[in-house]
């Protein structure tokens, strides 16, 4: 397989002058692996700046409900309130041993922008986050917490005015600036090495894991169930489960269902594309224009998954389902009455998805399920939802 | 001879390359507007095709891909486009595009239709050298040239690869960004296109931010075989927007004019010879 291919899905489909920079970038990226001053740097930020690692709550109330034994792995509590520091502690990180002088990022639900602010306040690198305009009405609390922590937020205003212009944005500012500026993609997309860094970074998740259901379980999990939008949060606790028989769940968006053209499920609802640097799936029309897409989460309002997705999907080796925004906002309800946590409206996908998947497990069986985000930013907008169905 | 190669033989100055996307701001005024071009002095027509996120391309640009897009242009219609430039025109046709709907339709049906079409060259702006592979048979086969870009960033070893695969002209960025017309030209434009054109016997054409006779004449002096206009005559097209004989009026004076400023410096006997100053 070539450097960057996850079978045909991934490679570096991107305008001549981005290549030096990519190149540059996966140069840098492979002699920071084995740097021991950069990992040890990272992990003391990750784990006395960020809050790692994070716990795997035993949850009792949903395990009697559903009938089997449910953890929540519990990233809605690492610092920024998501899963996203994780990556761009890293990136940002890496950036600064480049001798970058300026980070930029794309952001859709604002968690990646925040997470960006966060790093580039605590290792001193000015930040730019592209937020699409769309977005920066739905997601004000977001947009304020960035500018607090000294980011510039700037309103996208091209396109549908959503997360896929704010990357096409990114990218020509990357285009422009490489030399200084180092692009901070918040997902395990992109064109190589894009999306095996964001997959390196986020697979502390699925480590610890591992880890922590050894200890407290004395075995592996039956069942991993994460979002996928861009697939980050996902890939990250799959990837160390891959080889060993679990049973992998991966939760996009249905929107209003995959029938309809508002939906934001690639896999499940898309086809073949060449999309933002990667080949990959992607909601397109017949001539292979890019749809609008549609989910009541932010982050997952997106046309396109990350290319390791679209290759597990192909292989089996994760299974790749769908809940519409009607069943996420019923789990956002109910994990927030039954357990006291309130999760982000992206991560309430996969706890809709675990409500119905725990019939194949009995009382033993285990089943993890990740909370990549907390829902304090979806709050105001799902109280005016229940204003509007009221 | 290919229609592209004809257009660089036994040139004085170098050939004029003109930038509009097909089916700007519809598919009916797009092709008089095509026309336009060459009848103002275009050597070379390179059509964008229209794509929903043009990530290459700076802001005027991708407002010409969505009012294209907003009046139905699809590749179909850019063929039937193609279709109706040549029967009045064997000006070179190069199709500007993104990769994916060429991947979409299927690579080889793709040169098929673009040969069949009458278009003679395909740039497909988001595909590298390292992803052009599936591009090279259908090509060959159709015998529509590969044209491929060059960033000032691009190494010497890369420079190298890109002039073997290509064919019909190298298309040299100017500057590191988006497209865009600017201010100024880069500095060492001249050094980058003689060191081209000592790698490859391939025309080298500059482009990006080009929209002032001034840039036009700076670049004749600095050894281009050919310049690109593309964003400014979109410009042009967007400021007389909603009045299609303006357009038309506008698009060829301001063409003209920049065809013009490379013939008034070969009357000064300026063309290949004289010293220029590159502005910036």
């Amino acid at each position: 397989m070539r450097e960057g291919r996850y079978g045909d899905f991934g490679g570096q489909y991107v305008p001549e002058t981005l290549m030096g920079a990519l190149i540059e970038l996966e140069e840098a990226y492979g002699e920071l692996q084995e740097d021991d001053a950069f990992r040890e740097r990272l992990s003391w930020y990750l784990r006395e700046y960020a809050g790692r690692e994070t716990p795997l709550t035993y949850c009792e109330h949903i395990s009697r409900d559903l009938g089997c034994r449910v953890y929540l792995k519990r990233e809605d509590l690492l610092h920024g309130g998501a899963h996203k520091l994780n990556n761009t502690l890293g990136q940002a990180l890496m950036a600064k041993f480049m001798g970058k002088r300026r980070l930029i990022a794309e952001t859709g639900a604002g968690q990646h922008g925040v997470a960006t602010a966060i790093a580039g306040a605590v290792l001193g690198l000015p930040v730019d986050v592209y937020m699409g305009e769309v977005d920066t009405r739905r997601q004000q609390l977001n947009v304020f917490r960035m500018e607090l922590m000294g980011a510039r937020v700037i309103p996208v205003r091209t396109g549908s005015r959503t997360l896929k212009d704010a990357v096409n944005e990114a990218m020509r500012d990357w285009v422009a600036n490489a030399r200084e500026t180092h692009y901070l993609l918040g997902s395990a997309v992109g064109p190589h090495p894009f999306p095996r860094i964001v997959r390196d970074f986020q697979s502390v998740i699925g480590e610890e894991t591992k880890r922590q259901i050894l200890e407290r379980e004395g075995r592996l999990p039956d069942t991993v169930v994460a979002c996928v939008g861009g697939g980050s949060n996902a890939i990250g606790i799959f990837a160390p489960f891959l080889r060993d028989g679990v049973s992998l769940v991966g939760v996009e968006a249905g929107g209003e269902g995959i029938d309809t053209r508002r939906t934001g499920a690639s896999l499940c609802a898309g086809s073949k594309g060449v999309f933002q640097g990667a080949l990959s799936y992607l909601l397109q029309d017949e001539d292979g224009q890019v749809m609008e897409t549609h989910s009541v989460a932010a982050g997952l309002d997106y046309p396109a998954v990350g290319p390791e997705h679209a290759l597990l999907r192909e292989s089996g080796a994760v299974r790749y389902v769908s809940v519409t925004d009607r069943e996420a906002l019923d789990a956002f309800r109910y994990l927030s009455r039954r357990e006291g946590i309130i999760p982000a409206l992206e991560s309430a996908h996969a706890v809709a998805h675990a409500l119905c998947a725990a019939d194949d497990l009995d009382a033993d069986g285990i089943m993890v399920i990740n909370l990549s985000g907390r829902g304090d930013k979806d709050v105001a907008d799902v109280a005016r939802m229940q204003g509007a169905l009221a | 001879m290919s229609r592209i190669a004809e257009a660089f033989s036994a040139r004085e100055c170098p050939a004029f390359i003109g930038f509009m996307v097909a089916g700007d701001p519809d598919p009916d005024a797009a092709v008089r507007i095509a026309l336009t071009l060459i009848d103002a002095g275009v050597d070379i027509l390179e059509l964008g095709i229209p794509f929903s996120d043009p990530g290459a391309d700076g802001p005027t640009i991708e407002r010409a891909h969505e009012r294209a897009l907003r009046a139905g242009t699809t590749p179909d219609r850019v063929f039937g486009m193609v279709r109706a430039i040549r029967s009045h025109s064997n000006v070179p046709i190069v199709l500007f595009t993104y990769y994916n709907p060429v991947y979409r339709r299927g690579v080889e049906r793709f040169f098929a239709e673009a040969a069949d079409a009458g278009a003679d060259g395909v740039l497909v702006v988001d595909l590298p050298i390292e992803e052009a592979e599936p591009l090279a048979r259908p090509a060959a086969r159709t015998g529509i040239d590969r044209i491929f870009l060059i960033a000032p960033t691009t190494s010497e070893e890369r420079r190298k690869r890109i002039l073997d695969a290509a064919s019909g002209f190298v298309y040299l960025i100017s500057l590191e960004g988006v497209t865009g017309a600017r201010e100024y030209l880069p500095a060492g434009i001249a050094a980058s296109i003689r060191s081209l054109q000592r790698l490859s016997s391939l025309p080298v054409a500059v482009g990006f931010g080009i929209s002032k006779p001034e840039h036009v004449r700076a670049l004749c002096t600095a050894g281009a075989d050919a310049v690109v206009v593309g964003s400014a005559i979109t410009q042009v097209i967007e400021e007389h927007m909603g009045d299609k004989e303006a357009i038309v009026r506008e698009v060829h004076a301001y063409v003209s004019g920049l065809c013009a400023a490379r013939r008034r410096d070969q009357d000064a006997g300026g063309c290949d010879g004289e010293e220029g100053r590159v502005p910036g």
